[in-house]
């Protein structure tokens, strides 16, 4: 079973606690974008094996959205941080790189 | 290849069953060939076989990074149904469903179809609207359903209790002629009518590359060497993601856990299939006995090919209600697959960017019942560049916004 950490009320919640909400980061492109944009933006996902970033939302606690950094192929956790930022912050890349050196999703490493 | 027959199972008898043949040959893969198709699934064997057959094309060969079947064709609850919503599912659906009648015949394999019918359960008033336009929708593309009144479904199925509290039985989508197939038959036959045919079929052979030259694909780089193709078929279903990746391309899937389990085997006490939507369970019986039962999806990319625990308690929890005699039953075995879901719930079988290069995924929950309408389509597709039973699930329908939206109908879609 997959727990993750809520990084605002700090506790160890079980998947049955949250909601999933789909990859992180997503720029959201509105309807003057070129097709490109809006067609990656509307349906296009990352869909790795290993290590990958995703929204989800302490449904049934705080009820905060936050963000995830897990591995699909083992349900690993690297850590939790929370929903104010654009990209994955800096200590959660090194925790990610100590564990799967050499990773990468999308233009992150 | 010997044939399969009456007659053989007599003279076998009398010799010790000593002169079976291997059902394919085991083959090591050549430097070229005309079509090479990832994934010995069942989409990818009959692409195969009918590129073959309706095509003449057996310079072909199938690459299977693990065993023959190993994947979603051999870990599904096997239910085939073509009662879809939208025209071109029904279509290709109905198209499978037809041909699933006469596979054993036609693969000389016994892949004991049975045709025992399948019942939607109607649990709420939404689900009695839905379900009556769908049967509207089939009657006009000319697929054989019908919605049936609650007394009908007890009598079709005398353990169901439908006058549960949280979900009482309202009425229920009937399809007479769907049903079940035995899952591994159907790769397996498909495996022996193509090695018959001169194809190669190789397993234990993982693509990890795909190479291309001035837009158009070369070939594959595989864990037993490089191989060269004119035409190349990623039919890979959760794994497709990786496969595109490797061919330079993006494509709109996510893959999951589904999960299934089956109790300890009974007697005979249920001769179709339900399935009931809104608590995400479905049950029907094995030859054996056992009580075959599957729910819904994780809500996470994953490719554990395991599945939360909740999912099995829930969908248990809610089927209980209205089968309550499953409620002492043990359960023998608990697996898990991974399907790969599109966004309108819909397959991909499409040309892609790269020249040459064909795919054919997304069936996600649902697949195995299309399998022989998807070969036949996607073979068509190869060998001629469209085909009318594929062209509406081109890739290129999410840019321009056509459709083909099975997700309204139901949630869960096996
Ligand atoms: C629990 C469960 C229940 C289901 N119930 C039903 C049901 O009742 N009815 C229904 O219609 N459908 C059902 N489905 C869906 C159905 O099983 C699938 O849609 C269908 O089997 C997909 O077949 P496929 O040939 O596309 O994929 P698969 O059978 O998964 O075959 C793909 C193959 O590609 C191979 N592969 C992957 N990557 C590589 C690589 N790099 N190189 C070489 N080979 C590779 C894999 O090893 C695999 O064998 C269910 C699925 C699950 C998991
Ligand atoms: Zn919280």
């Amino acid at each position: 079973m997959l727990t993750l950490k809520c990084p605002y009320c700090g506790v160890q919640a079980e998947e049955t606690e949250l909601h999933a909400g789909g990859e992180a980061h997503l720029t959201r492109f509105g309807p003057d974008s070129s097709d490109d944009d809006f067609e990656t933006y509307l349906f296009t996902r990352e869909n790795p094996k290993g290590v990958h970033f995703e929204r989800w939302r302490h449904s049934h606690g705080c009820g905060k959205w936050f963000h995830a950094a897990r591995c699909t192929m083992t349900l690993e956790v690297f850590g939790t941080y929370p929903a104010q930022t654009t990209e994955p912050p800096q200590d959660i890349r090194d925790a990610i790189t100590a564990k799967r050196p050499g990773w990468t999703w999308r233009e992150f490493s | 290849m010997t044939r399969y027959s009456a007659f053989a199972i007599a003279r076998e008898a009398l010799r010790d069953h000593a002169g079976w043949d291997r059902a394919w040959r085991r083959a090591t893969p050549k430097k070229r060939y005309d079509v090479v198709i990832v994934g010995a699934g069942g989409h990818g064997l009959a692409t195969a076989y009918y590129l073959g057959k309706n095509f003449g094309i057996t310079n072909v060969a199938v690459l299977e990074k693990g065993w023959l079947g190993g994947g979603n064709t051999g870990r599904n609850t096997t239910i085939i149904r073509s009662n879809y919503l939208q025209d071109p599912s029904a279509a290709i659906y109905e198209k499978a469903r037809s041909l699933y009648e006469t596979m054993s015949q036609d693969l000389n394999y016994n892949v004991m179809f049975s045709p025992r019918g399948v019942m939607m359960l109607a649990q709420t008033e939404h689900e009695v609207r839905g379900y009556k336009r769908t049967a509207h929708a089939n009657s006009l593309q000319g697929v054989t359903t019908e919605f049936i009144s609650p007394k009908r479904v007890k009598q079709l199925v005398p353990i169901m209790n439908i006058d549960g509290p949280r979900y009482p039985v309202l009425g229920a989508l009937w399809q007479a002629r769907g049903g079940t197939a035995r899952h591994d038959a159907v790769a397996w036959g498909y495996a022996r009518a193509c090695s018959a045919m001169g194809m190669d079929i190789i397993q234990k052979c993982e693509v990890t590359g795909v190479m291309s030259e001035g837009g158009r694909v070369s070939g594959v780089a595989t864990t037993q060497g490089d191989i060269a193709c004119d035409k190349l078929g990623m039919v890979v279903a959760g794994h497709s993601g990786a496969l595109a990746e490797m061919a330079g391309f993006r494509i709109p899937i996510e893959s999951v856990a589904l999960q299934a389990l089956v109790s300890e085997p009974i007697k005979p006490c249920m001769d179709v299939v339900v399935m009931a939507n809104t608590v995400h369970g479905y049950m029907s019986q094995s030859d054996k006995g056992e009580m075959v039962i599957g729910g819904g999806t994780d809500a996470f990319n994953n490719y554990t090919q395991r599945g939360s625990f909740h999912h099995i308690e829930e969908t248990v929890r809610a089927l209980v209600e209205t089968f309550p005699m499953i409620s002492r039953l043990k359960m023998l075995r608990q697996w898990g697959g991974i399907v790969d879901v599109t966004g309108d719930r819909s397959p991909i079988l499409s040309r892609t960017p790269l020249e040459g290069c064909f795919i054919n995924c997304g069936w996600g929950t649902g697949g195995f019942k299309a399998i022989p309408g998807s070969g036949w389509g996607f073979a068509e597709l190869m060998a001629r560049g469209h085909s009318p039973l594929t062209d509406a699930f081109s890739l290129d329908r999410f840019r321009e916004g056509r459709f083909i939206d099975e997700s309204v109908a139901a949630g869960v879609a096996h």
